[in-house]
C-alpha cells in the first residue's frame, strides 16, 4: 500500500539519470572544437590569458582525463554549473532567475493543452464518424504539423499587431511598475498567447490520444455490461469509459514534459519570456556554452522530477498500478 | 486487397501522396526555376508579395527572392528528414532487435540505455549536440538522429518479442538455423510495417526538428532553409508578415502531408487493426 518505497526507487534513478546527464555534458565539452577552457569561457574572444589559465585551474585540465570527469560531475553534484563569463553571474543564479518564468508557463500550457485536449477528445469520440469529429480530427492534424515557433509568431501578428488585444512581447509591461493584483492581471495577460501557443500542439497530441483510448476502452466487455443494465449513455462515457482510457493519457502527458521544455525554448524566444529556454537562445548567439549545458541539465532534471509527480499521480488514480510496482 | 487499393480509400493520404510530390517535384528542380540560387539580391528589401513582376512572394530585409529561398529550402527540409530517420532506424532497429530477440541483460542494458535518451529533453539535447558540434548539415542530421532513435528501438523490441513467439520462428530453430539467421530472415521481415509506418512519421519530426533549430540560428550557414528564413524575419514581423508567414505556411503542408500518408500506410500495412483504435 506504502507509496514510499517506489518513490525512493525513483529518486534514485533519478539521481543516476542527472549523474549521466552530468558525464554526457563533460564529453561534450571535450568534444567540441577547440581548447575546452576555452570553449567554457565561450568563443568570440571573449576570454583573456588569466581566465582560461583559472578555468585550466578549476577544472583540472591539466590532469589525467578520469580526474578531470570527477572534478566536473562533482562540481555538478554539488550544484556548480560554473560560470558564466558572458554574462559575469554563476550560471546557478542565472537559471534560478529565469526559473520561475518557465515554470509559470509550461505548467499553464500543461494545464491548459491536458484540459482542452481531454475534452475535445471526449467529445470526437462521443460524435465519431459525424463532421463534428472529422473537424476537430483535422484541426489536430494541422496544429500537429504547426512548427510551434510560427504558430506563437502567427498569434502575435494576429491578435497582439492586427487586433492590439494582447501584448505579444515580454513578461510585464516595462516601466508600468503596478503592484499587487494589477500586476498579476498584467502578467496573466502577458501569459495569454505564449501558454496558448505552447499548448496548442500539445493539446492536438492528448486529443488525438484521448480519442483513440476512449475508443479503445469502448469496445471491452465491462462496458457492453453497463449498457445492458442500461446505463445512460453519458454515465457511461464518464464513469465508466473516461475513467479507463485517461491513464494512457496520463503517461503520454508524462513522457511529453521534455518536448514542453523544448518548446518552451522557442516559445519563450518569439514571445522574450525571460524563462530558461530564453536564456539558452541568448547564450545561444554569445557560444556560451556554459549557461546552454547549465540549462540542459536543469531542464533534464524538470523532467525528471515532473515524471516522478506523474508516477505518484498516476498510482493515485488507479490503485492495481501502486500495488504491482 | 491490394496495398495500393487500402491506401487509396484513406482520402487523406493520397492528398498527402500528392502534396508530398509536388514539394519532391519542386525540390528537385529548383536550380532550373531560380538558376542564381536563393542568396543574391534581387531587388530593394521589404518588396510585398505581388509588388513588383516576377517576385510573387516579394523580397526579404536582405532583398532577397522570398519565393527561391522556399523552392531551395524544401531540398533542406526533405534530405535532413530523409537522412537523419535513415540514421534513426540504423540505431534504434538493430538495437531494439537484439534487445528483443536475446532478452536477458542485453535486454535490461539496451532498455536502460533508451529509457537515458528518453528522459533527456530532446529538443533541449539537439540544440546542444548542434551548438557544441557547430552548426553544419551533417551536426544537424546526426543531432536530429541521436534524438529521435528511441521510439524506434522500443517499437523493434516489443515487434520482435510478440514475432519471436510465433510457431514459425519454432520450427526455423528445429530445422537448425542460427540464432542470426532466424532474427535477420524470419523475425526482421515481419516487423517491417510498423516501422515504415513510424518512419513516415519520424520524417515529418525531422522536418520540423529541422527548421525549429534553423530558426534558433543554428542551421547552415551556407543553405537556405524554411526555418532561417522565419527566423531572420522574427522581428520584423510587425511590417513584414509575408517573410514569415510563407516559409511557415511550406512547413505545416510538408509535414501535414507526411502525417497524412504515415496514416494511410498505417491503414493499408497494418489492415488488421481497427480504423478507430489508432492513435
Amino acid at each position: 500500500m506504502t507509496i514510499v518505497g517506489p518513490v525512493l526507487g525513483r529518486l534514485f534513478k533519478a539521481v543516476l539519470t542527472l549523474l549521466a546527464i552530468a558525464i554526457l555534458n563533460f564529453f561534450l565539452i571535450h568534444a567540441a572544437p577547440g581548447d575546452p577552457a576555452a570553449v567554457l569561457a565561450g568563443e568570440a574572444g571573449a576570454a583573456d590569458e588569466q581566465m582560461i589559465a583559472d578555468l585550466r585551474a578549476q577544472f583540472g585540465l591539466d590532469q589525467p582525463f578520469y580526474i578531470q570527469l570527477g572534478t566536473y560531475v562533482g562540481n555538478v553534484l554539488t550544484l556548480d554549473l560554473g560560470y558564466s563569463f558572458r554574462q559575469g553571474a554563476p550560471v546557478l543564479d542565472l537559471i534560478l532567475d529565469r526559473l520561475p518564468a518557465t515554470l509559470i508557463l509550461t505548467l499553464t500550457a500543461f494545464g491548459i493543452s491536458l484540459t482542452l485536449g481531454i475534452m475535445l477528445g471526449v467529445a470526437a469520440s462521443a460524435r465519431v464518424g459525424k463532421p463534428a469529429d472529422s473537424l476537430l480530427t483535422g484541426f489536430a492534424l494541422i496544429f500537429y504539423a504547426t512548427p510551434l515557433y510560427w504558430a506563437a509568431l502567427m498569434a502575435v501578428l494576429v491578435f497582439s499587431v492586427q487586433l492590439g488585444w494582447l501584448p505579444g512581447f515580454g513578461y510585464e509591461t516595462v516601466g508600468a511598475d503596478y503592484t499587487g493584483l494589477q500586476r498579476v492581471g498584467d502578467i496573466l495577460s502577458h501569459l495569454v498567447l505564449p501558454a496558448l501557443t505552447l499548448g496548442l500542439f500539445f493539446m492536438a497530441v492528448y486529443m488525438r490520444m484521448t480519442r483513440a483510448s476512449m475508443l479503445e476502452v469502448a469496445q471491452q466487455d465491462f462496458v457492453k455490461t453497463a449498457r445492458a443494465k442500461g446505463l445512460s449513455p453519458s454515465v457511461i462515457r464518464r464513469r465508466h469509459i473516461l475513467r479507463n482510457a485517461l491513464l494512457p493519457v496520463v503517461t503520454l502527458a508524462g513522457l511529453q514534459a521534455g518536448q514542453l521544455i523544448g518548446g518552451a525554448v522557442l516559445t519563450e524566444t518569439v514571445f522574450a519570456w525571460p524563462g530558461i529556454g530564453r536564456l539558452m537562445f541568448e547564450s545561444l548567439a554569445a557560444r556560451d556554452y556554459n549557461t546552454i549545458l547549465g540549462v540542459f541539465l536543469v531542464s533534464a532534471a524538470m523532467v525528471i522530477l515532473f515524471n516522478i509527480v506523474t508516477d505518484i499521480v498516476y498510482g493515485l488514480i488507479d490503485p492495481r498500478i501502486r500495488h504491482t510496482a | 486487397m491490394s496495398f495500393w487499393k487500402r491506401f487509396a480509400r484513406n482520402r487523406g493520404a493520397v492528398f498527402g501522396l500528392v502534396l508530398l510530390l509536388a514539394v519532391i517535384i519542386i525540390a528537385l528542380i529548383a536550380p532550373m526555376i531560380y538558376p542564381r540560387g536563393p542568396w543574391p539580391m534581387v531587388q530593394r528589401p521589404f518588396l510585398a508579395p505581388y509588388a513588383v513582376d516576377g517576385l510573387p512572394l516579394g523580397t526579404d530585409t536582405l532583398g532577397r527572392n522570398v519565393a527561391a529561398g522556399l523552392v531551395y529550402g524544401a531540398q533542406v527540409s526533405l534530405l535532413v528528414g530523409l537522412i537523419s530517420t535513415v540514421m534513426a532506424l540504423l540505431i534504434g532497429v538493430p538495437l531494439g532487435a537484439v534487445a528483443g530477440f536475446y532478452g536477458g541483460w542485453l535486454d535490461e542494458g539496451a532498455m536502460r540505455f533508451t529509457e537515458f535518451f528518453q528522459t533527456i529533453p530532446n529538443f533541449a539535447l539537439a540544440i546542444v549536440l548542434v551548438a557544441i558540434l557547430e552548426p553544419s548539415l551533417t551536426s544537424i542530421t546526426l543531432s536530429i538522429a541521436i534524438v529521435s532513435w528511441p521510439p524506434v528501438a522500443r517499437l523493434v523490441r516489443a515487434e520482435v518479442m510478440s514475432v519471436s513467439k510465433r510457431e514459425y520462428v519454432d520450427a526455423a530453430r528445429l530445422a537448425g538455423l542460427s540464432n542470426l539467421r532466424i532474427l535477420v530472415g524470419q523475425v526482421l521481415p515481419n516487423t517491417v510495417s510498423p516501422i515504415i509506418v513510424m518512419a513516415s512519421l519520424m520524417v515529418a519530426t525531422a522536418i520540423l526538428l529541422e527548421s525549429s533549430l534553423s530558426f534558433l540560428g543554428l542551421g547552415d550557414p551556407n543553405i537556405m532553409s524554411w526555418g532561417y528564413q522565419i527566423g531572420a524575419a522574427r522581428t520584423v514581423i510587425r511590417s513584414a508578415w509575408w517573410l514569415s508567414f510563407f516559409p511557415g505556411l511550406a512547413i505545416v503542408l510538408t509535414v501535414l502531408a507526411l502525417n497524412l500518408i504515415g496514416e494511410g500506410l498505417n491503414d493499408a500495412l497494418n489492415p488488421h487493426l481497427s480504423r478507430k483504435g489508432r492513435t
